[in-house]
């Protein structure tokens, strides 16, 4: 009785060390962004200015906060009609046909391909083809980034809520049809609102990838320091201004990165938890 | 669950039908657009990527910029590899998979065996919350944990932990709901049979579930083969091949950062991104095949 005694005990503490390392992260950010956050205090937030001439040094969040939630949500508006129709076409349209599996494991090809990968295809392809419409000088910017990002996250959309909408009772789709519903009917005034909070939630969590995406986004969005004017403008978002220059970063401007590191993570934890907490409380 | 009216003007049926074919005229379209990237992705990587693979390729060392400028003004292929940056994937994958397996198994058996209790839902979101960790924030968290207090360098072992930090949630997770899927009878037989706690671990347990265990690290493994910006700030990249742990060292999405940072490396560029994608891929249709096996029936 005694070795199974051990095991429980040995098997409790590997558990425990997941707390310790979710608590680690959360402190370990917390110290290395301090000075940043004593330094600007908590105007480090709204802070429209990124100097790291030394003597004036000033800086500030805003400009990548607002890259980050702009790239993120216009990618997550691109990404939702793509989404949702491939969604319908697996789980209602074409539902356990040869097609559909091809397509959806065409969707799952897309989650694997990496964020570097994505990068180079958007600097080499994306990039000229945007120039070639004439929609702006060098091709880099909010919106070839955006375009990059609902790429990446139309399998993680899709996955999810074909799921769901392949769960919807048959019995309340057949009901539909036997008072004379058309398909388009069934969809929005069957499939639609009973699959509604699990497609909203996969849509959330689609969010919560692209706030964090790092390479391909560094790759094209121009690197620039200031908030985007429009939608061809260059900026830079969280994680890019991080992997641009944390290799070179010492002193405040470093605990500055620890910092926007911080909030990053915030929002991300936010964003997921209000996904996992719809789900949770619908399904 | 239907709220609202539902409100359909039943007379007009022409319009109705030409609306409902209408939609899914659009549904394939989009569909359809959904797919175009994908093929365009696969076909560039493979069409400008094949012309460097050779023999070459995966066992030297990469080429300065010098070298490459020389030989693409002899018009030749670019000279040398990517081997330093393919031996310190492996080595810092190794050294991931040894940290996080061990763990994320224990403490998805530890989850499942403790289903219901309350600290094992916190663990449970514990453990989401650690799974939306952006990358670049984990790179951060290694970069202050090994490399400035452990290594004092630039090192592997902090591109291990980084990684190590990415699979752990994904390996908990495929345990736990692989233990699921195991009947209890087996589980308690085991027990009925006086087997130690440990044994029925080690010989019912993970035997039972070995193909749901090994999907779940197969692709927990595939995602962080291609991670690159936990890298740049940890194991920073190497020209040498190293096999050092406590040493800066390359990795293949390294190298593929460092071409595409050099204009003489553009041709090196493709080819290193059609092998690691060849390989990420490759680990995906493995789980898969792995998934479908289970499903079918085990092959005993």
């Amino acid at each position: 009785m005694n070795s199974d005694k051990l095991t429980k005990t040995i098997l409790f503490t590997a558990s425990l060390l997941v707390l310790i390392i979710s608590a680690g992260i959360g402190f370990s950010l917390l110290e290395g962004s301090m000075p940043a956050f004593k330094e600007f205090g908590l105007k480090f937030i709204i802070t429209n200015e990124w100097n790291p001439r030394e003597g004036s040094e000033v800086y500030g969040a805003l400009p990548f906060i607002a890259g980050t939630l702009i790239t993120s949500i216009l990618a997550l508006i691109i990404c939702l009609p793509l989404a949702f129709s491939t969604s319908l076409f697996i789980a209602e349209y074409f539902r356990n046909t040869r097609v559909s599996n091809i397509l959806s494991s065409m969707v799952d090809l897309l989650a694997g391909i990496p964020s570097i990968i994505y990068g180079l295809w958007g600097f080499y392809t994306l990039r000229p083809f945007i120039i070639s419409l004439g929609l702006s000088d060098q091709g880099f910017g909010i919106f070839t980034s955006s375009l990059i990002l609902a790429i990446m996250i139309i399998p993680f959309a899709t996955s999810l809520s074909t799921e769901i909408i392949s769960m919807v009772p048959d019995e309340l789709k057949e009901a539909a049809y036997s008072l004379g519903a058309t398909r388009l009917e069934v969809i929005f005034y069957v499939i639609v609102p009973n699959a509604r909070s699990g497609i909203i939630a996969s849509y959330i969590l689609a969010l919560g990838r692209a706030l964090g995406e790092t390479m391909a986004v560094t790759m094209l969005i121009g690197n620039s320091n200031v908030i985007p004017t429009g939608l061809f403008s260059t900026g830079n978002t969280m994680a890019s201004i991080i992997a641009n220059q944390f290799g070179e970063a010492s002193g405040l401007k470093l605990s500055a990165l620890i910092a926007i590191g911080l909030l990053l993570f915030v929002i991300t934890g936010i964003i997921n938890s209000i996904g996992k907490f719809i789900i949770r409380k619908f399904s | 669950m239907i709220s609202g009216k539902v409100q359909v003007d039943i007379n007009n049926i022409m319009g109705r039908k030409k609306k409902n074919i209408f939609f899914l005229g659009i549904v394939i379209a989009l569909s359809v657009i959904t797919v175009i990237p994908i093929i365009l992705i696969l076909g560039q990587i493979i069409i400008k990527g094949i012309g460097q693979i050779n023999f070459n390729f995966f066992v030297q060392t990469s080429p300065d910029s010098l070298q490459a400028m020389t030989a693409i003004a002899n018009n030749q292929t670019i000279p040398g590899g990517i081997a330093n940056g393919i031996t310190g994937t492996l080595l810092i994958v190794i050294v991931s998979c040894m940290m996080a397996i061990p763990l994320g198994i224990m403490i998805g058996i530890y989850l499942y065996e403790n289903q219901a209790r309350k600290y094992s839902n916190f663990i449970r979101n514990i453990t989401e919350i650690l799974q939306g960790v952006p990358s670049i924030v984990l790179g951060i968290i290694s970069y202050l944990w090994i490399v400035k207090n452990i290594t004092h360098g630039f090192s592997a072992f902090a591109g291990s932990v980084s990684l190590a930090i990415m699979m752990l949630p994904l390996i908990i997770r495929s345990t736990e709901e692989t233990m699921k899927m195991i009947p209890n009878e087996i589980r308690e037989a085991a027990f009925a049979m006086g087997a130690p706690y440990h044994k029925v671990i080690f010989r019912v347990l993970i035997p039972s579930g070995f193909s749901g265990l090994s999907t779940g690290i197969l692709l927990s493994i595939s995602r962080i083969l291609g991670e690159t910006a936990p890298l740049m700030m940890t194991a920073l990249g190497s020209s040498v091949i190293n096999y050092n742990i406590s040493l800066p060292t390359s990795a293949v999405p390294l190298l593929i950062w460092e071409f595409y940072n050099d204009p003489n490396m553009i041709s090196l560029v493709w080819s290193s991104a059609l092998f690691l994608m060849l390989l990420v891929l490759s680990l995906n249709l493995l789980s898969g095949r792995l998934t479908a096996n289970q499903k079918t029936g085990r092959k005993r």
